[in-house]
């Protein structure tokens, strides 16, 4: 941490971009009044231990929109997602779902964490991880409806895991895994999806089959916000981006907000001119 | 031992207290067993230890405030509050370090279940030394005593075990999730610190309900082995709560009704033991899971591996150095001593060429397809496609060299 002074001054540098996203926003804000927003965070500032990780971070996330989230390694990304479904305590801001606070909305958004965050030889099956997603309509001693356990079979189908049911989490591949976390947020039935890193350490017809059934969400009025870390595929999956590094630095439609400028503020000038353009493109 | 006396006790026939004591015994041993699943898999079996341990000044308070006050000191849920208290006051300690202090929560748990024992201790020398309200029997609860247990005493055991149970199975399900992805839970709106809360809870209940019965020493151990043991037998939490209840249950009726039977024997030990052997049963001989059956599967996957090795060698001509596949092969009768492969030997290299040509062939035209992903390199591809389907194949791998130039190539370069 103490070695990150860079960011600090390309901070102030794109003042510009910020502040013209924030007059559209406010503008669609406006003009969306009686027609709530998915997700808008006010002022949103998330520590670990005693050290904010991230500052002061507005973000709002249009209906029907497929956004990312993008940083470097420490960007505080995850924490940011954390912060705003109270996962981790938030030290100031405001967070909004559908225009009403988080805890009012539950059935409207599902999570779907980190792989890495489990511990996959825990005694369950594939078809049990994605009932979890049921967990709010199950009924007393646990029991869950039948219409959920049907549901349950379809979502796994939906990603491609049918014939799984049965199976151990253990004995699943890393992208086998994130079908299976991805299938357990289907079985919420929200309208918000939001996805810690969904692509990391996947294989690639699983990184196309999850984006395949996020576009299928998209395409049905849903809305989804992700972690992202691959700056090459941004423009193919997403449509719109957030760009932190601690800080917000831009945020708005894919073409206006992913500039050099912006790009380079958010990595302090450390990404090679190659990844850059692949990015910006 | 005396054989009859354990005849009647396992056949509930050594009289209504008895038998009320070994259904209550029964009882606490299957809650232990189930809420033992939920402590274990969320990491913090250990910390019922200390719960268990800090019961004993609890133990000594209550007995000198009954006594002092004229009644009977051994008043047992007189007792059990005394003990219930200080035990919540020690699980509070725990979690107040670990979360207040840079104690990490082993170090947290070595400091409350050292200090509440020692300080136990001495409240029971002071109680001894007082001679107030009949102390005799007390250190009972060090290793617990099934034989001493009065009526109304066994009804308690029964009643609250019975209240423990229903909680659990009301609130298994949020104790899985949680075990499982705690911030997950936390989106679905379940509290998760109340939920763990919860779980010590009824960890504590179960230490305080088996102290007249196992000992507060041992109880831990009535926690954990049972659990321990049905993770052997299935992968599915719910079903390892209720096997770890059904081993527990177990565990707790056979070990009552052993050291009912004579001798002295003190009531937890014994069902400590009896939890073990239970336990050592489950790891050498469950399916799948036991040590007995991964060994067992080991050899077999050793032996088809060394199996498709060699004949894969052979159909290149190439000789077979692995003395393993070499003894494989000629005691099929595949292989010569010198290491010529006979007839026999030749046909099986032949079939397996052939089902490496099919899978190649396969796999090249979907690499990413799900029946890739069902290449093994060991199982024969006429269990993962029909006949039909292999016939199919099979046209295409005699004609390979056209097709490869032509649609195979063709479709590499359309995508």
């Amino acid at each position: 941490m103490p070695d990150r002074i860079p960011p600090m001054a390309p901070l102030t540098t794109p003042p510009l971009a910020t502040a013209s996203t924030k007059a559209a926003l406010t503008g669609s804000s406006e003009e969306a009044c009686d027609q709530p927003q998915p997700l808008t965070l006010r002022g949103l500032t998330v520590s670990y231990g005693a050290k904010p990780a991230v500052f002061a971070i507005d973000m709002t996330v249009p209906q029907g929109s497929m956004m990312a989230i993008v940083g470097p390694n420490g960007a505080g990304k995850s924490t940011l997602l954390k912060g705003a479904l109270g996962i981790l305590p938030k030290l100031a801001g405001e967070v909004q779902v559908f225009g009403q606070p988080l805890a009012h909305q539950r059935d409207r958004f599902a999570y779907v964490p980190q792989r890495a965050s489990v511990d996959w030889d825990f005694p369950t099956r594939v078809i049990d991880v994605v009932t979890m997603g049921a967990y709010r309509r199950t009924g007393w001693f646990g029991l869950i409806p039948k219409r959920d356990r049907i549901l349950a079979h379809e979502c796994l189908e939906r990603v491609g895991m049918h014939g799984f049911a049965n199976r151990q989490i253990g004995a699943l591949s890393g992208g086998q895994q994130q079908r299976v976390f991805l299938a357990r947020a289907l079985a919420q039935q929200a309208d918000l999806l939001i996805m810690d890193e969904p692509f990391a350490g996947v294989d690639a017809a699983t990184e196309k089959a999850i984006v395949a059934v996020l576009h299928s969400l998209r395409d049905a009025g849903k809305t989804v916000l992700a972690v992202h870390h691959d700056l090459t595929t941004l423009h193919e999956y997403f449509d719109r981006v957030l760009l932190i590094n601690c800080q917000a630095i831009a945020e708005g439609p894919m073409a206006t907000t992913l500039t050099t400028d912006n790009v380079n503020a958010a990595y302090g000038g450390r990404l090679n001119d190659a990844r850059l353009a692949a990015a910006v493109s | 031992m005396d054989a009859d006396l354990l005849l009647r006790a396992l056949t509930f026939s050594a009289g209504y207290n008895a038998a009320l004591v070994a259904v209550g015994a029964t009882l606490l041993g299957i809650t232990a067993g189930a809420i033992g699943c939920f402590v274990l898999l969320r990491r913090r079996a250990m910390v019922s230890d200390a719960i268990s341990h800090a019961t004993l000044p609890g133990i000594g308070i209550a007995f000198i405030i009954m006594a002092s006050l004229g009644g009977e000191g051994r008043f047992l849920p007189g007792l059990l509050v005394g003990a219930a208290v200080t035990a919540g006051f020690g699980l509070w300690a725990v979690e107040w370090m670990t979360k207040r202090t840079r104690l990490t929560e082993d170090a947290a748990i070595g400091a409350v279940l050292s200090v509440t024992f020692g300080l136990g201790i001495v409240f029971l020398t002071i109680i001894q030394t007082l001679g107030i309200g009949k102390p005799a029997g007390l250190e009972g609860f060090l290793l617990g005593g099934a034989a001493a247990m009065l009526r109304a005493e066994a009804i308690s055991v029964l009643v609250m075990a019975g209240l423990v149970a229903v909680v659990i199975a009301l609130s298994w399900r949020r104790m899985v999730l949680v075990a499982f992805d705690q911030g997950y839970a936390e989106t679905l709106g379940i509290k998760t610190n109340h939920t763990d809360r919860l779980m010590m809870l009824l960890a504590l209940a179960v230490t305080v309900i088996g102290l007249k019965i196992v000992g507060l020493i041992l109880i831990v151990a009535l926690m954990i082995i049972p659990p321990v043991a049905a993770r052997f037998w299935t992968d599915r939490a719910d079903r390892m709560m209720l096997i770890a209840g059904g081993l527990g249950g177990i565990a707790c009726f056979l070990g009552t009704a052993i050291s009912a039977s004579g001798d002295d024997l003190p009531t937890g030990a014994v069902i400590v033991l009896t939890a073990t052997c239970l336990f050592t049963i489950s790891m050498l001989f469950a399916p799948s899971r036991g040590v007995l059956a991964a060994w067992l599967a080991w050899s077999r996957f050793q032996k088809v591996v060394h199996r498709r090795q060699g004949l894969l060698a052979l159909s290149r001509g190439e000789p077979i150095l692995e003395p393993v596949s070499r003894r494989l092969l000629a005691r099929e009768g595949l292989l010569q001593p010198d290491g010529v492969p006979t007839l026999e030997g030749k046909a099986a290299a032949r079939l397996v060429a052939e089902d490496e040509a099919r899978w190649a062939l396969a796999r090249r035209r979907d690499p990413d397809g799900a029946l890739a992903g069902r290449y093994d390199g060991l199982t024969p591809i006429t269990q993962v496609l029909t006949p039909d389907q292999i016939a199919v194949l099979d046209a295409d791998v005699r004609g390979q060299p056209a097709l490869v130039a032509g649609v195979g190539g063709g479709r590499l370069a359309h995508e």
